[in-house]
C-alpha cells in the first residue's frame, strides 16, 4: 500500500507543517526525532511503502508515562532499520545500554553451553518460561503486512510446526476457527492471546484485521508454546513449572533450530543479522528477543530496600506475575533478563540462573532474619 | 478533473510556495514514485488480489453485505491522487464485525476522489445506507435558504431544546482518516480564520484542545461542548484519533448557540442550537453562519466539497448529501408507551435516540428526535419534515392527555418528486 499523503500536493507542504508536537512526549523515539532528522526522514521509504510518519505513529499518539520510557516506534519490514538508521541507531544506543551501530551482536541457541540451572529451588520458583520472537525474512511486519502476507505467514508457520515430532508434536488452534471448548482450554492453560487492547500496539497497526490468520499452536505436553502474528511474526515459548531452567532453555533451542531447519527446507529463513541479531518488530526485542524468567516467591527480599539495587547490578527486572505492567501477587515475582541485544542467548539464560539462585539465597537469609549485605553482588 | 497538484497551483499561496521549493521537490515526488512503481509491481504479482480479499463471512455492516471478490479484484491497486487505497477505506469495516441489530456502514473515504475511485463499492453501500437513493442517476438538492421554514416554533411544555448540525470538509485536504499532521493543522488554520471573520451573533472564539486550560476544558464539559478522543472502535480502527490532540478544538460563538468541531470525525462539525422549541431560529442561525463561513473561505481561494451527485463530502458515506441531523429533546411520555409510536416515528421518516445521542437510552420519557433522512432531500426540505413530524407527535401526546385516539399518519415520501 501507498503511505498516506504520498501525493503530490503532500509533498510540496514544508517538512516543518508535518513535525509532530513531542513537546509533551517521553518516550525514546521522541527523544532523539529532531527537526532536522525528520525532515531528512520523511522523504525515504522502505521498498515495501513503509515512512518514517507509519514508524513513528504509535509514538506520536502515545506520549508515555514520567515513569515508564516506551520505545514510541516500530519497524515496518526489515529494511526499515536500514533505511532509516538515522533514528533507529540512536533509539537502539538508548535503549540498549549503549549498544553502538558498530557493535557486533553474538547469537548462540547451543544449551549444552548453559552452566547449571536444572536446579533452582522448587520451594521458590514456581515456574520457568523462556521467549523470543521471529520474523520470516520477505514479509513485511505486524504494522504493515497485508492480510495475503499475514495469511502466507500463518501458512508457512503452520506447516513448519506440522513438521515437529517427539515431544515437540502438537496443534494449531486458528483463532477465527476455535471453538468454545478449544477456547476455554486454552484461557485455562494461559495460553490464549486475546486481541491487543494496549494503545501501544493498536496505534502502529498491530490489531487490523483481527483475528484474520491470528492463532496459537502448542505441543501435546504444553511445554512449547508459538503465538503467530500476534506483535510479531512468530512468538516462540517454553515452558513449564518448576524450577528446572536448564530443560526449559534446552526445549527452547532444540525447538527453535528445528523450526529454523524446517523453513529453510522451504526456501525461507529468519530475519537475521549480525549488527542487530534476531529483527523484531519492536526495536526492544532486537538481538535475542529473548525473555527468560522465573516466577518466584520473595516475600521479604521484595520487601527490603537494596531490592531494587540487587537486581539492577544483576541485570534483571521484576514484574508482577500477570506479565509486563503487572503488579506482583502474595510476593510472588516475575524475574527475567533486563537485556536483548548485545549479550547471547546462553549469557541471558545464565544470568537468570545465577541471579535468581542468589536472589534465592538473600530470601532465605531475611526468613532467617540474617544480613544480606556480604551478598551484595558487583554490577555485571 | 483537475489533478491535486495543479489545483494548488490555480489558488492559495502559489508563488510563496513555488518559490520555496523550486523544480527541485517536483522531481523528487515524480522519482519516488518511480522507486515505489516497480517494487509495487512486484508485490502485487506476489500477492494477487484474492490472497487479500477480507474474510467477511461474520460481518454485518453495508460494506461487508456489498464487497464482492470482483469488485475487490477490481479495485484494490488503484490509488486516489494522495495515496489512498481501497484497503484503508474499509479497514474499519474490516476490523468490526458489527452487531446482529444495528447495521455500521463499515468504510469510510479517506479524500473526496475515494467515492469516485472506489464508486463501485461505495455507490452500493449509499443506497443502502440511504435506502436506495442512487448516485448512479440521482441528484441532490442542496438548499440553505431558511426563510421558506414554517411552522418553526415548538409547543415548549414538551420541546426542550432544538439543534441541527452537520459537516462541512475542505476541498483539497485529505479527510481524517487520511490527512497527514500538516493537512490536518491546514484545516485548523483555514477553518479557524474564516470562523474569526464571523461578526455580530455569530462572534466568537476558538479553543485549541491542545492549548485549553482546566477551567477552559471544565467550562466546556458544562456546556456539553467539549469533545474526546474517539474511543469507538468503530472510529480508531479508520485511522481519525492519529496524533490526538493535535490540531483539534472547538469554536463557539459567544451567545453559545453556535458551535463548530474541527478535526474530530469530519474537518469542521457545524452545530446550531439553543434552548427551547424556536427550531425557525437555530435554522436561520445555522444557514447565516455555515453560508457567512462559505463566503470568508472562498474570499482566501478555498471552497467546500461538494458535488451534485453526492452534495456535501464527508468522511462517513452516511453524512452524506445534507450531512444534516437536525432534531428536538422533547417529552413524550403518553405516545411513546404507545405502541404504534415507531410506526409513527417510521411514517414521518423521524428517528428516536436516547439524549446522550446516537446509542444512548431515552432517560424520563425524553426523546431526541431528529431526521432520518440525509440525501435526496434539501436542508430545508429535511427540517421542514422534522418540524411537521415533531408538532404531529406533540398534539399526538396532547391528545393521548385527554384520553383521545391519536392516528398513525400516511408514510411521508422520501425523496423529492
Amino acid at each position: 500500500r501507498m503511505p498516506r499523503g504520498r501525493g503530490m500536493a503532500s509533498l510540496a507542504l514544508y517538512s516543518d507543517q508535518e513535525l509532530p508536537d513531542l513537546s509533551k512526549h517521553n518516550n525514546h523515539m521522541a527523544k532523539v526525532l529532531t527537526r532536522e532528522m525528520y525532515a531528512k526522514l520523511r522523504e525515504k521509504q522502505t521498498t515495501s511503502g513503509f515512512t518514517l510518519d507509519d514508524i513513528i505513529q504509535t509514538g506520536v499518539d502515545n506520549p508515555g508515562h514520567p515513569f515508564i520510557m516506551t520505545v514510541g516506534c516500530v519497524a515496518g519490514d526489515e529494511e526499515t532499520y536500514e533505511v532509516f538508521k538515522d533514528l533507529l541507531d540512536p533509539v537502539i544506543q538508548d535503549r540498549h545500554g549503549g549498544y553502538k551501530p558498530t557493535d557486533k551482536h553474538k547469537t548462540d541457541l547451543n544449551p549444552d553451553n548453559l552452566k547449571g540451572g536444572d536446579d533452582l529451588d522448587p520451594n521458590y520458583v514456581l515456574s520457568s518460561r523462556v521467549r523470543t520472537g521471529r520474523s520470516i525474512r520477505g514479509f513485511c511486519l505486524p504494522p504493515h503486512c497485508s492480510r495475503g502476507e499475514r495469511r502466507a505467514i500463518e501458512k508457512l508457520a503452520v506447516e513448519g510446526l506440522g513438521a515437529l515430532d517427539g515431544d515437540l508434536k502438537g496443534k494449531y488452534y486458528a483463532l477465527k476457527n476455535m471453538t468454545e471448548e478449544e477456547q476455554q482450554q486454552l484461557i485455562d492453560d494461559h495460553f490464549l492471546f486475546d486481541k491487543p487492547v494496549s494503545p501501544l500496539l493498536l496505534a502502529s497497526g498491530m490489531g487490523r484485521d483481527w483475528p484474520d490468520a491470528r492463532g496459537i499452536w502448542h505441543n501435546d505436553n504444553k511445554t512449547f508454546l508459538v503465538w503467530i502474528n500476534e506483535e510479531d511474526h512468530l512468538r516462540v515459548i517454553s515452558m513449564q513449572k518448576g524450577g528446572n531452567m536448564k530443560e526449559v532453555f534446552k526445549r527452547f533451542c532444540t525447538g527453535l533450530t528445528k523450526i529454523e531447519s524446517l523453513f529453510k527446507t522451504k526456501g525461507h529463513e529468519f530475519m537475521w543479522n549480525e549488527h542487530l541479531g534476531y529483527i523484531l518488530t519492536c526495536p526492544s526485542n532486537l538481538g535475542t528477543g529473548l525473555r527468560g524468567g522465573v516466577h518466584v516467591k520473595l516475600p521479604h527480599l521484595s520487601k527490603h530496600e537494596k531490592f531494587g539495587e540487587a537486581l539492577k547490578k544483576l541485570r534483571l527486572q521484576k514484574r508482577g506475575t500477570g506479565g509486563v505492567d503487572t503488579a506482583a501477587v502474595g510476593g510472588i515475582f516475575d524475574i527475567s533478563n533486563a537485556d536483548r541485544l548485545g549479550f547471547s542467548e546462553v549469557e541471558l539464560v545464565q544470568m537468570v540462573v545465577d541471579g535468581v539462585k542468589l536472589l534465592i539465597e538473600m530470601e532465605k537469609r531475611l526468613e532467617k532474619g540474617q544480613s544480606i549485605d556480604d551478598l551484595m553482588p558487583a554490577q555485571k | 478533473m483537475a489533478s491535486t497538484f495543479s489545483r494548488m497551483l490555480m489558488g492559495r499561496r502559489t508563488a510563496m510556495l513555488l518559490a520555496s521549493l523550486g523544480t527541485g521537490a517536483l522531481a523528487t515526488g515524480y522519482l519516488m514514485s518511480d522507486v515505489n512503481h516497480a517494487a509495487v509491481i512486484d508485490r502485487t504479482k506476489l500477492f494477487p488480489p484474492s490472497s487479500d480479499y477480507p474474510d467477511l463471512r461474520k460481518h454485518n455492516n453495508c460494506m461487508a453485505s456489498h464487497l464482492t471478490p470482483a469488485i475487490y479484484c477490481r479495485l484494490r491497486d488503484k490509488l486516489t491522487p494522495s495515496g489512498w487505497s481501497l484497503d484503508q477505506c474499509i479497514q474499519t469495516g474490516v476490523d468490526n464485525p458489527g452487531h446482529p441489530f444495528i447495521k455500521t456502514v463499515g468504510m469510510v473515504a479517506g479524500d473526496e476522489e475515494s467515492y469516485e475511485i472506489f464508486s463501485d463499492i461505495f455507490d452500493a453501500v449509499i443506497k443502502e445506507r440511504h435506502n436506495g437513493y442512487d448516485p448512479r442517476t440521482m441528484k441532490h438538492h442542496t438548499d440553505l435558504d431558511s426563510s421558506k421554514v414554517t411552522h418553526g416554533q415548538f409547543d415548549e411544555r414538551y420541546v426542550l431544546s432544538s439543534r441541527v448540525r452537520t459537516g462541512r470538509s475542505i476541498r483539497g485536504l485529505s479527510l481524517p482518516p487520511a490527512c497527514t499532521r500538516a493537512e490536518r493543522r491546514e484545516v485548523e488554520r483555514v477553518a479557524t480564520m474564516a470562523l474569526s471573520g464571523l461578526k455580530g451573533d455569530l462572534a466568537g472564539r476558538y479553543y485549541r484542545l491542545t492549548e485549553m486550560t482546566e477551567q477552559e476544558q471544565q467550562r466546556l464539559i458544562d456546556d456539553h461542548f467539549l469533545f474526546d478522543k474517539p474511543v469507538s472502535p468503530l472510529l480508531t480502527c479508520a485511522g481519525m484519533a492519529r496524533d490526538w490532540p493535535d490540531a483539534r478544538g472547538i469554536w463557539h460563538n459567544f451567545d453559545k448557540t453556535f458551535l463548530i468541531w474541527i478535526n474530530e470525525e469530519d474537518h469542521t462539525r457545524v452545530i446550531s442550537m439553543e434552548k427551547g422549541g424556536n427550531m425557525k431560529r437555530v435554522f436561520e442561525r445555522f444557514c447565516r453562519g455555515l453560508k457567512e463561513v462559505e463566503k470568508l473561505i472562498q474570499e482566501r481561494g478555498w471552497e467546500f466539497m461538494w458535488n451534485e451527485r453526492l452534495g456535501y463530502i464527508l468522511t462517513c458515506p452516511s453524512n452524506l448529501g445534507t450531512g444534516l441531523r437536525a432534531g428536538v429533546h422533547v417529552r413524550l411520555p403518553h405516545l411513546s408507551k404507545d405502541p404504534r409510536f415507531n410506526k409513527i416515528l417510521d411514517n414521518l421518516r423521524l428517528q428516536k435516540r436516547g439524549t446522550g445521542g446516537v446509542d444512548t437510552a431515552a432517560v424520563g420519557d425524553v426523546f431526541d428526535i431528529s431526521n432520518l433522512d440525509r440525501i435526496g432531500r434539501s436542508e430545508v426540505e429535511l427540517v421542514q419534515l422534522v418540524i411537521d413530524g415533531v408538532n404531529y407527535l406533540i398534539d399526538c401526546e396532547k391528545r393521548l392527555e385527554k384520553s383521545q385516539d391519536i392516528k398513525v399518519p400516511p408514510p411521508v415520501s422520501q425523496f423529492r418528486k
